[in-house]
């Protein structure tokens, strides 16, 4: 492999891992902070092991959320050096803002959260958990806006060869982003209600036979997982909707290839599942259960537009940006070689249905949650937290593919070009990887790779830790308060 | 004051706040071994620093953040430029933020004793990747005209930015031992002032060395004034230590790092990283940086975003602020 393919598989990988922790973050800090409001308004007892259980288990997941993302803001610098020369103008600065509103809160509210507990007056203590976990949605809010301006440059002039902010209120607005950011979000909840629909469910079901003091805190969650993903659910589809027909404007050969759609239709057909190889030459035949129209509904909001196909948009980037990269000895092999405009056919299309089809399994899961606990029922069947436990992979899975579609699908273009912007601002990924040895991409990859392997391992062996250990893994037995001793002792520590 | 040249003493701003602080919880790692002699000893050093060295290691974030927003050629040329060392700064980063907070998840000695392992091992790497990456982007590296490097990869490994990553490494050393004795009571707290004034006189040279040759090399008359600030102040802490004044020594290393960071890169500036394979390939403050919008817009965002972190995480430090002593450690409870 050259080291333009390392570089973008050590980008894929690292963002990918990265991105299995931080929708767990995000959601379960949002709603940790939630439980603790329940907590200091109405005193239950409930709502307090709530907040200790998962602030714990959101406690063991940041740690690695935060580690892995150290790597994504250095990677640009380290594998992407053209990229970051190209873009340091206009990309740089939702970074830096990141950093600064964001990440300089996050991470020392959270100190105060975790040593905080009885050191604090309860409400300050509380903030603490709202101002951490607010800042995880801001810097979501930032990295989302750099990445969308990747994906739909708006807000600036090509000045020297280079493009040039004009606006960073045109960047933080931009309707790429506007779209993406509560897509994101939602699919963090719905991560985390999955998780804790899973968890809840498992606890209840051990202790059905008991008459456990624990129960009322597992049914709660239980509850409130369901609802969360519901939730979640509706507006990931509302969002996925606004955002696809914004794609059909500004990307069209990424949505063209999630559909595998080869040739122009008019109307244009959604296929629901194909069978056999997604390729250029064999896209027509492969699919199955197709829904007429549905596509041009989907793109325009009207069931008889036209669609354009793989091949016609072929032509019109090749007559716009080119037909062959320029004979930079900078590009290497690929220097004067032909350009491929169609992303991967086959990852854009299963990528597509993946997200689609898992989000809708894990909305389901929480469908039967609520029904299954209705009316202060209990759910009893075994069948049920099996499933529920097994739900926890489904949202992380549509979250994963919908970053792989999304990444891939803009394939050859980095910064893709804006169709109303400014001419110039685009960057093939080929021209924005750094002159590296292979050795040395080599080196990181495996090195960080294997690194996040063993990680991961000791992640899931102690959530599952903790997950089993439950209420009384996390709450310390009350001991009788002597008087010399007078909270001396620190409520927590490492 | 240009907003090119602001922005290059912003940045500088932002490494020796890293410098600083991450300096003294790097050093807490470090000497775990050393001075935590007991398992209670160690959850002592490692709850000194358990509620801020996150927010600490932030420093770093927006260090680089910043070097990207404000001089995207500084900061594309350095990373891919000095990309081992980096990438050894990064694992080693992993494994410590993981370290501390699985540490003690689990109620086993084995599983405790490794993830020190991981904690000390993560605490030396980084300050001597740190210190090289600065002393790299002071002295140089091999440029093209594109600002790529022409050497092999490991062409930031010399010896003189070897000795920037030992003067890295022994500041947070003591640095390290001076926040633990201000931080502990009892036992541990003699130790650690005693280990302080034992190691300082020694830990501190490469530190002079390395200010010595960059001014010789590239020092501007001025910067010989913070150089002897440096060497000044670290006098001075060594002298607080045996008076048994914590938190003037603490204070006085501060003095040190500050004045050696404003020594480093005052012989720097212009230049933000200079070639030295052809001085005409080098990158400056000028040449390097973002447009006038961009750097206004991060301007403001500092303005009102800087401050605000020092208050909020002065804050943490006050609502930490006791001395830690092995009575006030909490029975271990996992599940």
């Amino acid at each position: 492999m050259d080291v333009l393919q390392l570089a973008r598989w050590q980008f894929g990988i690292t963002t990918v891992y990265h991105f299995l922790m931080v929708p767990l973050t995000i959601g379960l800090s949002v709603l940790v902070a939630g439980m603790q409001t329940a907590w200091v308004r109405t005193g239950h007892r409930r709502y307090h092991e709530m907040t200790k259980f998962w602030g714990k288990l959101l406690l063991v997941n940041f740690a690695m959320g935060v580690v892995t993302g150290i790597v994504q803001e250095f990677q640009f610098g380290m594998n992407w050096n053209a990229y970051s020369r190209f873009v340091g103008d206009v990309f740089g600065a939702p970074l830096a803002m990141e950093g600064l509103v964001a990440f300089f809160v996050e991470s020392t509210f959270l100190g105060l959260w975790i040593f905080g507990w009885d050191r604090l007056p309860k409400r300050v203590h509380l903030a603490c958990a709202w101002a951490f976990s607010l800042a995880t949605v801001a810097s979501a809010y930032f990295i989302l806006a750099a990445n969308s301006w990747m994906q739909h440059p708006v807000g600036v002039a090509f000045v020297d060869g280079k493009p040039t902010m004009r606006s960073i209120w045109a960047v933080l607005t931009n309707n790429t982003a506007l779209a993406a950011i509560p897509h994101t979000i939602a699919g963090a909840f719905s991560v985390a209600a999955a998780f804790i629909v899973g968890v809840a469910a498992w606890h209840l079901w051990r202790k059905r036979k008991t008459d456990d003091e624990h129960r009322a805190t597992w049914r709660t969650s239980l509850r409130l997982g369901g609802w969360v993903g519901v939730v979640a659910f509706a507006v990931l589809a509302i969002t996925g909707d606004t955002q696809g027909k914004l794609m059909f404007e500004q990307q069209p050969m990424k949505m063209a290839s999630a559909e595998a759609l080869c040739h122009t239709e008019q109307p244009a057909s959604f296929s629901i599942i194909a069978i056999g190889d997604v390729a250029r030459q064999n896209c027509e035949d492969v699919k199955t259960f197709n829904v007429p129209a549905l596509l041009s509904f989907l793109a325009h909001n009207d069931f008889k537009t036209q669609v354009t196909g793989v091949e016609d948009l072929v032509g019109q980037y090749q007559a716009k940006y080119g037909t062959n990269y320029p004979d930079d000895p900078a590009l290497g092999q690929l220097a004067g070689k032909p350009i491929d405009y169609t992303p991967n056919l086959p990852v854009t299309y299963w990528g597509f249905r993946i997200m689609i089809g898992f989000g809708a399994i894990s909305a389901g899961i929480g469908v039967l949650a609520l029904w299954l606990t209705r009316k202060g029922r209990m759910p009893d069947s075994k069948w049920f937290p099996r499933l529920a436990l097994l739900g926890i992979a489904t949202p992380f899975i549509g979250n994963s593919a919908g970053w792989i579609f999304t990444e891939m699908g803009r394939q050859p273009f980095v910064v893709v070009p804006n169709p109303s912007g400014v001419d110039g601002v685009w960057m093939f990924t080929a021209q924005a990887v750094s002159n590296l040895s292979t050795g040395e991409v080599w080196t990181s990859l495996l090195a960080l790779t294997s690194l996040y392997l063993a990680l991961g391992v000791v992640e899931v062996f102690l959530m599952r830790r903790y997950v089993r250990g439950g209420v009384e893994g996390v709450l310390p037995p009350e001991k009788p308060k002597q008087d010399n001793d007078s909270g001396d002792a620190l409520a927590f520590a490492y | 004051m240009s907003l090119e040249t602001l922005w290059f003493c912003i940045i500088v701003l932002f490494w020796l706040g890293y410098l600083f602080l991450e300096g003294f919880d790097f050093g807490v790692g470090m000497l775990l071994p050393v001075l935590g002699r007991d398992d209670t000893e160690r959850r002592v050093m490692i709850n000194t620093i358990g509620p801020v060295w996150d927010g600490n290691e932030v420093w770093l974030i927006v260090a680089a953040g910043a070097m990207f927003a404000a001089f995207p050629d500084w900061y594309a040329s350095l990373f891919s430029g000095a990309y081992l060392p980096l990438l050894l700064v990064l694992l080693a980063l992993i494994g410590r933020g993981v370290a501390f907070e699985y540490r003690g998840k689990v109620d086993s000695p084995r599983w405790r004793r490794n993830w020190d392992r991981v904690i000390v091992l993560g605490s030396w790497l980084p300050p001597l990747g740190v210190g090289l990456l600065i002393t790299t982007t002071v002295l140089g590296l091999p440029l093209d005209e594109h600002g790529n490097r022409i050497g092999s990869a490991f062409a930031a490994v010399r010896w003189d930015t070897l000795l920037g990553a030992l003067a890295v490494v022994g500041f947070s050393l003591v640095h390290g031992a001076a926040f633990l004795a201000l931080k502990t009571g009892g036992e541990l707290r003699d130790r650690a002032r005693l280990l302080a004034i034992r190691v300082l006189p020694v830990a501190l040279v490469p530190l002079v060395v390395l200010l010595l040759i960059v001014q010789f090399r590239e020092g501007a008359l001025w910067t010989v004034l913070p150089l002897a600030v440096a060497v000044g102040a670290a006098v001075v802490a060594w002298r607080k230590l045996v008076a048994d004044r914590d938190g003037q020594a603490f204070a006085a290393l501060g003095v040190t790092i500050a004045a050696a960071v404003v020594t480093l890169f005052g012989a720097l500036y212009p230049d933000v990283l200079p070639s030295t394979a052809d001085p005409a390939n080098s990158l400056t403050v000028a040449g390097a940086a973002s447009s006038h919008y961009a750097l206004q817009v991060i301007t403001w965002v500092a303005a009102f975003g800087a401050p605000a972190v020092l208050v909020y995480q002065g804050w943490t430090y006050w609502v930490f602020r006791k001395r830690i002593s092995t009575a006030q450690i909490p029975p271990v409870h996992t599940p």
